[in-house]
Parts: structure tokens; sequence; C-alpha cells
């Protein structure tokens, strides 16, 4: 039987600029290509992945100029069209004063109280 | 009924996803799962008898078993612990995996 | 009767961190109750299993190399391969490759190979548990 995995991330920009990505969405990202089925949930400031004026270009070092930034909300918005739902909890949403308007449409709002339920329609929790 | 064993390695102040993880096992225990939280690390310093845990307490009057690495006891001194909280071999961590407990780690 | 598997996740290097010595420490323990045990190094985790890391000495306790006795990891790797085999089990330790290669830690002590996410989802399907240890 395929487990189906619920994955929470809660650190934000992380290594985010050396790596181009945030390592924790590609990793899920990769496995979904290898046929896991996923949620995610994003908690903490990583809701801030989720922000669609996100802009990390032009990051410089001398002559050596970086060519691929970060792009995380893309990253959200691909790993969902590949049919992971993403979450971002409310709480930290409304903590960080962000509103809907500003987030990328394919992520889902869900209450800090539900992660007990999630965590229960899971077979494996990854809380990265 | 799902079983949970969940791994606190951080003493609470090092960060609200540390306090976070009391309050998840609290919820699980409220929706009639059996919960175990295996403390590790820092965090089996709220476990010393008389630091500020109440709700490490708190999760014991509620069913929530309390389980500390004697390790990581061990390694920091922590001889006189709270009644609530057994000491075990990290072992006990493979045997729940084992037995089919959801094992997240925090 | 088949002996359990059980895969780890872990991602942090070595010396930065309790969580790599406390996720070694549940791999030997899986490992001495029987059971095949799967690990996935993710990021700078690829670094434990480094075949040129070496040992030094310790001059502000006064001791020598030799009396520093300074752990490697991947020594304590190279111990959990061997006693794995000991038990007739198998410890099958995979780096993921794109991690190796942004760090420049291909070289591994032996019985470490390299892989993909793909591994780790294999290993997943196929364990009977399996344990993220992040880093934050």
């Amino acid at each position: 039987m395929t487990p189906k995995v619920l994955s929470i991330i809660e650190t934000a920009y992380r290594a985010t600029l050396e790596e181009q990505d945030d390592t924790t969405v590609w990793f899920l990202h990769a496995l979904k290509g290898a046929g896991s089925p996923q949620t995610l949930l994003l908690r903490g400031n990583a809701v801030n992945y989720a922000v669609r004026s996100q802009d990390a270009s032009g990051l410089a070092f001398g002559a050596r100029k970086q060519t691929q930034p970060p792009r995380l909300a893309e990253d959200l918005s691909s790993i969902s069209r590949k049919g992971v739902t993403v979450l971002l909890q409310k709480e930290d949403v409304e903590r960080l004063g962000l509103s809907r308007d500003q987030l990328i449409p394919e992520v889902e709002l869900v209450g800090r109280t539900r992660i007990a339920t999630l965590m229960d329609e899971h077979d494996l929790v990854w809380w990265f | 009924m799902n079983r949970f064993l969940l791994m606190g390695s951080r003493e609470p102040t090092e960060g609200e996803s540390a306090r976070d993880l009391y309050e998840i096992a609290a919820d699980l225990k409220k929706q009639g799962n059996e919960v175990a939280l295996f403390l590790v690390q820092n965090g089996v310093l709220p476990a010393r008898k008389g630091a500020r845990a109440e709700a490490l307490d708190r999760l014991a009057t509620m069913g929530v078993q309390l389980l500390a690495d004697d390790f990581s006891l061990r390694e920091r001194g922590i001889t006189d612990r709270r009644p609530a909280v057994q000491a075990v071999s990290i072992d006990s961590v493979i045997d729940r995996m084992l037995e089919g407990w959801k094992v997240i780690w925090n | 009767m088949d002996a359990p598997t059980l895969t780890f996740l872990m991602m942090d290097p070595p010396y930065e961190s309790a969580r790599s010595t406390t996720a070694l420490r549940l791999v030997d323990a899986a490992i001495r109750k029987g059971c095949n045990v799967n690990v996935f190094a993710y990021e700078g985790a690829v670094s434990l299993s480094f075949a040129k890391q070496a040992p030094h000495a310790n001059t502000v306790h006064g001791r020598d190399a030799q009396q520093e006795d300074h752990p490697n990891p991947k020594d304590w790797i190279a111990a959990l391969i061997a006693a794995a085999e000991k038990g007739g089990r198998k410890l099958d330790w995979v780096n993921c490759g794109l991690c190796i290669d942004e760090r420049g830690v291909a070289e591994a002590v032996p019985g470490v190979r390299r892989g993909s996410p793909a591994d780790f989802w294999k290993f997943v399907e196929s364990s009977k548990n399996t344990l993220v240890i992040p880093t934050r």
C-alpha cells in the first residue's frame, strides 16, 4: 500500500539563495514525480513562500551574478499542479500581516487545530 | 485510533514549534489516539524535577505517556526527574516504529 | 520470517547539531534489534560519510591526536555497516547525489552509495516505517 505523506515545513529561507530553491519543497516535488501521494502544510514563517511578490533577483559577488534566483511561490504553484495539496496555517498568515490576495491562488488556509486531524489522516508525517 | 510517538528534541523556549508540539500532542490525545512524547537531546530539560514545565505535567494528566531518553538525561545531569516522566532507552523508539506507531520528529 | 526494514532520512552535517549523533544512535538501535536499515542522507548529511574526515589533537585539553581519539562520523558509519553485516542484516546508506556534487564530498567510506529522491521513495514504500530527522 502506498503511504500517504503529510509534510510540514516551518523554516523559511534557509539557504534558498545558495540552493536557488527551498530544498525541502524541491525534495517533495521530486518525490511526487516518483509517485508519492502528498499533502504539504506550510506553517511558521514558511507561509511567506506563498507570497506572489517575492523577488530574490540581483544577487552578485564581484562579477559573478546569480542568473536563476529562487522563485518559491512559482515552485509552490508547480507542486500544486502536480497534485500536491498545499496548505498554509491561517494563524501564521495573519501573524505576518498577509491578506489572501497577496498569496498564490493554489493554497488553502487551515487553522492550527486542524494539524492533529491531518496527522491522523496520513500514514506518515514528516515535520521539516 | 492511531498511535503517535512525538519526538521532542528541543526545550520549549527554543522555539514556537517546540511549544506547539505539546499542544499537538494534547490535540491528538483528545482525538482519541494513543500518544507518547519521547523527549531527547535538549527536549529532556523540562523533565528535571523543579523545572518550570506545567505544560508537560498537563499532558501527563491527560494520559500522554512521557518518555525521556536515558542517555540525554544522563548527559545533562538530570538525576531527579518529574514523577510523570519515565527514563527509557532509545531502543523504545525502534520498538514503536516496528509496532507501526506514527513517529514524528520535532 | 524476513527481517523488518526501517528507513531514516537525515539532513544535518557533522559537527553542527546534536541531531546527527541522535540519528546514528537510532540507526545503531535498529541494527541491534535485528532490522535492515535504509538511510537517505540529504543536504549536509552527505558529509557524514565523507572519507577525508580526519581526527585531530586537542591542545586545550593537552591531548595528542591519539589520546584525543576524536570521532569522525565516517568511522561510526563504517562501524554500523560492519555491525549490520555481522548480524546478517544490511545498512543501505544512500547519499543524495546533487547534494554530494554541490558540496564536493563525493568520496565516501565503502558501503555508501550515491542516489536520488527516487531511492528514498523506494525505501519508504518497502519499509515497515520511516522517520525523517530534519535540520532546523
